[in-house]
């Protein structure tokens, strides 16, 4: 069952609710509660497929094996290598199965597969730095399993997460919780049942086959707006969700259109991935770059690290070809953005000017919603 | 400590606003983007010796001039 996409589910969600929150609302903890529930949940959603189940299963046992023996190794070795190798193998169960359509007939995996994977790979990489010393396998299961955010994130961090679930809260912090949780719920439903439903019934449904220049421009804005209000949707369902069980998931999306330049984009759209993909490729790249010198400029380091992170960002949606051209196209508008920004006079003059960002936020707007009309796949 | 830092942040974002305004915003008024931080850590370590992993420190704990003296002084 695809989490969130029909009554069914949000039924038994608020039957399965019923004895968290009045734990909660008692102050006593609900950690454990959470954690049967979360079992449950997981057994709802893909009990009903024998590949997804041994999938699931196969993928967990092999990422705490992978997780919990690079602890103990990591006392001994310190070495940058072993981390590679780790982080290669926490990602080969999903290479296999993007991978898996060219060799064999079946559908392997399960719903999720791409958003947990960076859960581990996270770790691994923390694990390395020395940030994560211990943990309580319990907390792994629940922090990787996760229902509320399983298919499609909003991915969150390891350590936020286990700091989260081993709170007790007070009735009022508790009741707080859950205030904030029914509310993003039912905005995330407005988003997803009500607005991009409305999008996609009476505005893409309508426009024409044919794919003229202005069918094409039509599709390009209603795409879209549609994207934006069945993620966005969706992520506040995940984290409404989440902080009725207590964890305070973090957003994904913070007003995306309005941003004033690419750069901002990608602090306010699907932020959990963008932030990961910073945190976990770009900086990294850059710091390693930067200290070994590989380039004469700090900034060929810098582009050169957007090209990597935004490929990768893109060839992880899929293997197709408008996946890629994607990642490489948001790549190029970050890369000629700050070069913009440092080298134009004319720039640094008007960029207090409100006239200038009016401008500034209209053209990102359209930049962006061309950067979704190469993702939808409509133009190949 | 805190002169290192302070001319270590004017170097990096390419302005004294940094000295004038010790609780200046480093992110949002646009000084600090995601090359200067990696820069920022790696000074840091290079003439301070404190080692600091990119997903060790939030930002909000070094948003400032302030803060992040503050921090690196925790730190130390």
């Amino acid at each position: 069952m695809i989490p969130y996409s029909g009554l069914y589910f949000f039924y038994i969600l608020s039957i399965a609710f019923i004895p968290l929150i009045l734990l909660g609302l008692k102050g006593k903890p609900i950690k454990k509660y959470g954690m049967i529930m979360n079992l449950f949940m997981l057994l709802l959603l893909f009990g009903g497929s024998k590949i997804q189940t041994v999938c699931l299963v196969l993928f967990y046992s092999g990422q705490l094996v992978l997780i919990r023996g690079y602890i103990y190794l990591r006392r001994k070795y310190e070495s940058i290598w072993l981390m590679r190798i780790l982080v290669a193998l926490s990602i080969l169960p999903l290479v296999l199965v993007k991978a898996s359509p060219y060799f064999t007939s079946w559908t392997i995996g399960f719903l999720g597969i791409s958003y947990v994977t960076f859960k581990s790979v996270q770790m691994i990489i923390e694990i390395h730095d020395g940030l994560i010393k211990e943990f309580s396998i319990w907390d792994f299961t629940y922090f990787l399993l996760f229902f509320p955010s399983i298919s499609s994130g909003p991915i969150d961090r390891s350590r936020r997460f286990m700091e989260d679930i081993n709170k007790t809260f007070t009735k009022d912090e508790y009741k707080r919780y859950l205030d904030e949780g029914i509310r993003k719920i039912f905005y995330g439903a407005a988003y997803k049942f009500i607005f991009s439903a409305l999008i996609s019934t009476y505005w893409m449904a309508k426009i024409p086959e044919a794919k003229s220049i202005l069918n094409t421009i039509n599709y390009m804005y209603a795409y879209s707006l549609y994207l934006f209000f069945d993620f966005a949707g969706y992520s506040l369902l995940a984290v409404g969700t989440s902080h009725i069980l207590g964890v305070n998931t973090p957003e994904n999306f913070d007003k995306p259109f309005i941003s004033k330049d690419i750069k901002d984009f990608w602090n306010r759209w699907h932020i959990s991935l963008s932030f990961w993909f910073r945190d976990f490729i770009y900086t990294r790249f850059v710091m390693r770059a930067l200290k070994k010198k590989w380039f004469k400029s700090r900034y060929t380091a810098s582009y050169i690290g957007y090209i990597i992170t935004m490929g990768v960002m893109g060839i992880w949606h899929g293997t197709e070809i408008h996946y890629i051209l994607y990642g490489l196209y948001h790549a190029l508008l970050i890369i000629s953005t700050d070069f913009f920004q440092r080298k134009s006079s004319w720039y640094k003059k008007n960029k207090n000017n409100e006239g200038f960002n009016y401008l500034s936020t209209a053209v990102t707007f359209n930049l962006v919603c061309f950067g979704f009309l190469i993702f939808s796949g409509y133009l190949f | 400590m805190e002169n290192k830092v302070l001319n270590m942040l004017e170097e990096i974002c390419g302005t004294d606003e940094v000295k004038n305004d010790r609780d200046i915003n480093l992110f949002e008024s646009g000084l600090l983007d995601s090359l200067g931080i990696t820069e920022l850590l790696i000074r840091i370590e290079e003439e301070l010796g404190i080692e600091i992993a990119p997903t060790d420190v939030e930002r909000e704990e070094i948003e400032t001039p302030n803060k992040l003296i503050g921090y690196l002084n925790k730190r130390r």
